[in-house]
């Protein structure tokens, strides 16, 4: 009898050690995978004669993850739909420079800049999702081919900083709420809402149902086109938000902004290496937040260990390729199984 | 509340074409709530169409449509489904990376101070799950961790959901093992205790038999006959269908005098799926392969064709002793292999018809015995595919001409030995008959042909002789002609075969 007990003992231990191995989802790992970065961080910069994780350092690393981290979050959304956005560069840049020209340093115009910028942003937003849903173009064609129009619309009416913001808005880049910069509470704040809206709302599950399969969405009864054009307007959104806040670091708008610190790619490499399928359906902000705050860590490493930059590009990419191959084998085996 | 018996729905002289093509001609249908009905038809005698009919995806040309005496007109889905209609379609329209609950409500779920109500979405899930007495399957579980038929269920809970009264069902066996089509006669039991009005869609003639109170039997289209179950034959059942008996199906079988050498032969061949597997294949016969899904049946042919190769007993091909580890080196040999998924495996699909024709001679065979370009319009024609030529792509052909692209595939490279997985799956009544026309002119040219196949009248039609799988091992092997009973005895493990 002792011996049967022993058995299901064993059976129902080793159940329970499985569930809980399959909670290592891409999410888990890439915190865990942050975690470890930090701790390696801080060895080698340790044993270069810094400190990695001081209070600057941490600021550092959140200050970096800001303007990325909001172009991510809206890129989350529109992959998990299965689409992607590339116009989000050039659109940072043009948002940037519409908040400061409107502003023109008057304290009063703060709160149309920042309208009329986000506004642009929704349009440009609308126009990505109508081209990819009305006119079924390829989403990685019709978000190239807009972005090809903003950099047109930029290189005729720009040749560089233009604008200015008035001082009172310039706290938004640079103030602190005890030891936090606002833009990283702002960022955050876009994060949680992206989250509450995939996770709790309709529109939010009819975003990973159209992406998992459009045509199961459609059978089901949800407006699949509605929910892709929703999420590029919000995409686009978080990117005219980044730009904002740029025009508030730089005291100016800059056309080229966005462009030069490559949020285009870099943004769907932050989503893709949180753990979101690039074919959509699967994976959160959650993800992205830590793919977000990955590459900067790196990149804050690198700055302190003086590593060359092509190097540093170098790193970047592995990283990411592993990343993604390592989901991949995640679901090869489950499907196996 | 409608009760047992009361019809539900009916349908009065569908009409409806397709670019002028009639593919409903005059349909009628009732169904009635407690009752199972079938509807049955070769492919392409419009029973999908009418299904769409019935679900507000097509809108008929002309006919009615009465829920409950009404006319009604469905001009969406949506329609359809708050009518009480629900389809469960033959592919699963699951999200594989949603939870059961998420699937369930997908589209419709329950909304509260703004948010999606998770809790009630489960529950609800829950509380349809038990009424079906499926207990085993949580709400909060991801698809893709559950069985096949797991799914179905969660299918058809995601149906009911929407309080449908009508459930029709596409082929619901299609994608299940044969122990989980036991769950599903029980499932329809209860559904069917439940006053839900079932239409059934399916080819095998046993689960219509076994589950329908009446039979509604459409050919090309057209309105033939809706009968009492009980009053009927499968005999008739297949004469309403064809519309002809089914031995004239068939070309004849291979005389003695056309067998020639043993092509391919396995010893006590073996792997992960199968074990034991010896036979002979000789030049100019056809030998059926019969088997339950998941016997093994398919694992042989993929085994002799290199994808999951044999690990024990020996292969020849034309007494020559070889080890086939890919299937490069089996069309090296001259093996052929025509995949029961055509769609995904036989068919480069946005490829032109020439290109696919030529597509084993150009990977495999570089240098090879090559035929000039003009042979490919003969090759073609030899296959007869309809098509408005040979750059057309081979999505858009049907099922029957993308079936006959494949054989000529194979042909353009003059295989020795043919492997054929469910050759005419997915084919209507003329294309079939033409696959099975070529088969038999193949093997009268001398090829080995070794045929899977799970429609049994077309594996003893077609077959010099029988061989009959039940898991993993050849249970015996029957002469040509041998009768439904035997092949199914074997198959299933009861029975006992004639050792030829």
């Amino acid at each position: 009898m002792s011996v049967v007990h022993e058995k299901i003992e064993l059976t129902t231990g080793a159940t329970r050690r499985r569930a809980r191995r399959i909670s290592l989802t891409p999410t888990v790992t890439v915190y865990l995978a942050l975690v470890a970065l930090l701790v390696a961080g801080s060895v080698l910069v340790g044993l270069n004669g810094g400190v990695l994780l001081d209070q600057g350092g941490i600021l550092n690393i959140l200050t970096r993850s800001t303007v990325l981290g909001l172009v991510a979050v809206g890129q989350t959304i529109v992959i998990i739909t299965g689409s992607l956005d590339l116009s989000v560069a050039y659109l940072v840049g043009l948002c940037s420079l519409v908040a400061a020209q409107t502003m023109a340093g008057s304290d009063g115009m703060i709160v149309p800049g920042v309208l009329l910028a986000l506004g642009v942003a929704a349009v440009v937003g609308l126009v990505n999702g109508l081209v990819v849903t009305v006119l079924k173009v390829n989403a990685f064609i019709a978000t190239l081919g807009v972005a090809l129009i903003l950099r047109g619309y930029l290189e005729q009416n720009y040749t560089g900083p233009a604008g200015s913001v008035p001082r009172a808005f310039q706290h938004l880049g640079f103030d602190r709420v005890g030891p936090i910069p606002i833009g990283v509470l702002l960022m955050l704040l876009v994060a949680a809402a992206a989250w509450f809206y995939l996770k709790r709302t309709r529109p939010g599950y009819h975003t990973y149902a159209v992406g998992g399969d459009v045509d199961v969405a459609r059978l089901s009864g949800v407006r699949t086109g509605r929910t892709i054009v929703t999420a590029h307007v919000l995409c686009a959104v978080a990117a005219g938000l980044a730009g904002v806040f740029l025009a508030s670091r730089l005291g100016s708008g800059a056309p080229y902004v966005g462009t030069d610190a490559g949020y285009d790619l870099e943004s769907i490499a932050a989503v893709v290496l949180g753990g979101t399928a690039l074919a959509g359906g699967r994976g959160g902000v959650v993800g992205t937040i830590g793919g977000v705050l990955i590459l900067a860590t790196l990149d804050t490493i690198f700055d302190d260990l003086a590593v060359d930059p092509f190097f540093k590009d170098v790193v970047r990419g592995i990283v990411l390729i592993v990343a993604v191959a390592l989901y991949a084998r995640r679901k090869l085996t489950r499907r196996s199984a | 509340m409608t009760a047992a018996g009361d019809v539900v729905v009916r349908l009065t002289g569908i009409t409806k074409s397709f670019l002028g093509v009639p593919v409903l001609r005059g349909v009628d249908l009732e169904l009635r709530a407690g009752e199972v009905h079938a509807l049955m038809g070769e492919n392409g005698a419009g029973k999908s169409t009418l299904l769409k009919v019935l679900a507000g995806v097509h809108r008929p040309d002309s006919g009615r449509v009465e829920v409950d005496g009404e006319p009604v007109v469905f001009a969406t889905p949506r329609d359809a489904q708050a009518a009480g209609i629900a389809i469960i379609h033959q592919e699963f329209t699951l999200l594989e990376h949603r939870t059961v609950a998420e699937n369930v409500y997908l589209g419709r779920e329950p909304v509260r101070r703004g948010q999606v109500d998770r809790r009630k979405m489960e529950a609800d899930t829950k509380g349809l799950l038990d009424w079906l007495g499926e207990e085993g399957i949580d709400p909060a579980e991801t698809v893709t961790r559950l069985s096949v038929a797991q799914k179905q269920v969660v299918e058809i809970v995601k149906a009911l959901s929407t309080d449908a009264r009508v459930l029709a069902m596409d082929e619901p066996t299609a994608a299940l093992a044969d122990h989980e089509v036991e769950l599903l006669y029980d499932l329809v039991d209860r559904l069917r205790a439940r006053d839900i009005a079932i239409l059934y869609v399916s080819h095998r003639m046993r689960e219509v038999f076994d589950l329908s109170k009446r039979i509604t039997v459409l050919k090309d289209g057209a309105f033939v006959t809706t009968a009492l179950t009980a009053e009927l034959t499968s005999d008739q059942l297949v004469r309403h269908m064809v519309g002809r008996s089914l031995d004239a199906l068939y070309p004849d079988r291979a005389t003695p005098g056309e067998l020639g050498d043993v092509r391919l032969a396995l010893r006590g061949a073996g792997n992960a799926r199968v074990r034991g597997i010896t036979f002979e294949l000789r030049a100019g016969e056809i030998v059926g392969v019969a088997g339950l899904q998941g016997s093994g049946r398919s694992a042989i042919a993929r085994a002799i064709w290199g994808v999951e190769p044999f690990t024990t007993g020996t292969l020849e091909v034309d007494g020559v002793t070889r080890r086939i580890t890919d299937p490069r080196a089996a069309v090296r040999l001259g093996i052929g292999y025509v995949t029961e998924d055509r769609k995904g495996e036989g068919l480069a699909l946005r490829q032109s018809i020439r290109d696919n024709a030529l597509l084993v001679r150009r990977a495999a065979l570089t240098g090879g015995p090559g035929r000039r370009k003009s042979d490919l319009g003969e090759l073609l024609k030899s296959v007869a595919v309809v098509a408005r030529g040979e750059h057309q792509e081979v999505r858009y052909l049907s099922g029957g001409n993308q079936q006959k692209v494949v054989l000529a595939k194979w042909l353009a490279v003059g295989p020795r030995v043919l492997v054929v997985d469910e050759p005419t799956r997915g084919i209507d009544v003329g294309a079939k008959q033409a696959v099975h026309r070529l088969l038999r002119e193949l093997a009268r040219s001398g090829v080995a042909i070794l045929m899977i196949s799970s429609e049994l009248p077309e594996l003893i039609g077609m077959s010099d002789r029988i061989l009959v799988v039940h898991e993993g091992a050849i249970a015996g092997e029957l002469p040509a002609g041998a009768g439904e009973e035997a092949v199914m005895g074997l198959a299933t493990g009861h029975g006992r075969g004639e050792v030829a």
